[in-house]
């Protein structure tokens, strides 16, 4: 099953967490050579995010994001795995887990 | 059915299976005899059911890959029975208890996948409309398939963390099972605050605190206020009611007691290195002993310290206390194994007047501090009153009336009114009593409470004075 991993922090940022602690460079080595983990990236914060919506046929852009929410999302995974426990598994093994928190979405499948 | 979602990993069509062949059953058996094991038969009929309704559906849809991966399980076998192999109703209660399904449904789902309690009965129990619990019981399988929660008991190392979730669940499912009649639960029958000479209240708190399942998994706690989960079960209004009439609600809810302790023996078994769950089987087995004394020849309850105690199940009890000692000599004491403990004492007595109270005020104490609640220390206040006597109980108790937590809720002030009793003081008794007969869920604890209410000279008026 593949699963969209959400890195998130709360608020500005994780704390007193050193960039060291929040290096995913292990995690992303380790999950890409058990080939677990088919893509990702790290991406910018919401107040770089630009929102489009169209009405009535015109695109209509926003700056910001389309929701305020305390949570922000700094990356992005995308796994394959068995199921949801080894999800939660490699979820638990990304180090922003211990500072912010990491939403696991399961891909939509047709049934 | 959870040998067809062992199967077919669908939970709609396991359900559809079962009642398939529960309904050929009915025809089948009349004419043709009850089968030599009724189980095996309702298993493999649900699961050729199972098989036929997926190869067809692979033929409509080409889902070919599922077949071949059926094939091989194609022939009918025997359900696996209790041993080292972990069964399927196993692998069913952990896929229920995962955490990843929020904490109201992990129980629900349980109920409605390993007992027979039906929809409507469940969304009684817990005081929701039926839709409610239809609609939480939908989400929860369409979570299960949708995130891929996996149906199997969890490897080795995460078995301790999932634990805590499953020992509240199939305690729950023992409570279901253990109330003697389908209006009654345990606790409120033999934590009677009636009986004479004081409270007999017994060990185990529950229903209205739920088993304290502590972690992360676990966020309401053992609270009774708290809005979400088993304890939703306590109140005892009678809205528990099954189909039928009450022996055959009896009859089904001793079935999910005796389904609730063979599920505890597997994970005792299971996990022979967690003294929790052999602390929750002692507890089991030390009430399950005193299911014959529990109810007299009209169905009342009987107060612990009223039941004949000839009547007891001395092999129970047995297994139970050499349970517990198994379970402490772990040195890993939790809140299971301090219950199953105080029921030890309870269970050890010869007699009402020979229970060690001054030990099981102590326990009471341990259990306190494991597990803030509100109740375990008005189990503890009436622990104290038989241990100690009234006077150093009524503090305890008014501590407990000004914190407001247990506002509501009858025991309190029927605690305080025998406590007053027994100081002498008639006038605040009375008042006391007349105040948990308004609040009592039962008639029999109505009734008793007046009773008692009379003894101090009062009447349910409150034209005494």
């Amino acid at each position: 099953m593949k699963y969209l991993l959400l890195i998130c922090g709360e608020g500005d940022g994780f704390g007193d967490a050193t960039p060291e602690e929040l290096d995913a460079t292990a995690w992303v080595e380790e999950t890409t050579r058990r080939g677990v983990r088919l893509l990702g990236n790290r991406i910018h914060p919401a107040e770089d995010a630009t929102t489009v919506r169209v009405k009535d046929g015109a695109p209509l852009i926003t700056d910001g994001p389309y929701a305020e929410t305390k949570e922000q999302i700094c990356g992005f995974d995308v796994i394959d795995c068995a199921d949801l426990d080894e999800a939660i598994e490699i979820a638990a093994k990304h180090p922003v887990a211990r500072f912010g928190m990491v939403e696991v979405r399961p891909f939509w499948t047709e049934e | 059915m959870a040998a067809v979602i062992a199967l077919t990993g669908d939970w709609d069509l396991a359900e559809e299976c079962a009642q398939d062949a529960f309904a050929r059953a009915l025809e089948r058996w009349p004419a043709d005899g009850v089968p030599r094991s009724p189980g095996a038969w309702l298993t493999t009929t649900a699961r050729n059911r199972a098989l036929d309704r997926v190869r067809r559906a692979a033929n409509e849809r080409r889902k070919l890959r599922e077949v071949a991966v059926l094939a091989p399980v194609e022939a009918p076998t025997e359900p696996p029975d209790d041993g080292a192999v972990p069964d399927d109703r196993l692998r069913l209660i952990f896929t229920c208890c995962h955490p990843a399904l929020p904490l109201p449904s992990r129980v629900a789902l349980t109920l409605r996948t390993l007992t027979g309690l039906s929809t409507a009965q469940i969304a009684r129990a817990f005081l929701v409309p039926e839709g409610t619990m239809g609609q939480r019981l939908t989400r929860a399988k369409s979570k299960i398939r949708h995130a891929g929660i996996p149906f199997r008991v969890p490897p080795r190392d995460q078995l301790p963390e999932r634990t805590s979730a499953v020992l509240a669940v199939l305690y729950l499912l023992f409570n279901a099972g253990y109330a003697p009649t389908a209006t009654e639960r345990p606790e409120a029958a033999e934590q009677d605050p009636t009986s004479p000479g004081g409270q007999a209240r017994t060990g185990p708190i529950t229903p209205h605190a739920t088993p304290p399942a502590s972690g992360p998994d676990a966020p309401t706690g053992p609270n009774p206020t708290a809005p979400a989960g088993p304890r939703t079960h306590d109140r005892t209004d009678g809205t528990y009611g099954t189909n039928g009439t009450d022996a055959d609600s009896g009859r089904e809810q001793r079935r999910v007691a005796a389904e609730a302790i063979r599920l505890a023996r597997l994970l005792v078994a299971l996990l022979p290195d967690e003294p929790e769950a052999r602390g929750l089987l002692a507890l089991m087995l030390l009430h399950e002993a005193r299911a014959a004394a529990r109810t007299d020849a009209a169905g009342d309850l009987v107060p612990l310290d009223e039941q004949d105690r000839t009547a007891w199940d001395r092999d129970l009890i047995a297994e139970g206390l050499s349970m517990v000692e198994d379970a402490l000599l772990a040195r890993r004491p939790g809140p299971y194994q301090i219950q199953a403990a105080i029921a030890a004492c309870h269970a050890g007595a010869a007699t009402a007047d020979a229970t060690d109270w001054r030990q099981i005020a102590l326990l009471y104490r341990e259990l306190a501090r494991m597990a803030p609640s509100p109740v375990v220390e008005l189990n503890r206040a009436v622990a104290v009153s038989m241990a100690e006597g009234p006077a150093a109980a009524l503090p305890l108790v008014d501590a407990l009336a000004a914190g407001g937590e247990l506002a509501g809720y009858h025991l309190l002030p029927a605690t305080r009114a025998d406590l007053l009793r027994r100081l002498g003081d008639r006038t605040g008794a009375a008042a006391a009593y007349r105040e948990a007969i308004a609040l009592a869920p039962t008639p029999a604890e109505r009734r008793f409470l007046g009773r008692r209410l009379a003894e101090v000279g009062g009447t349910a008026a409150g034209r005494d004075r």
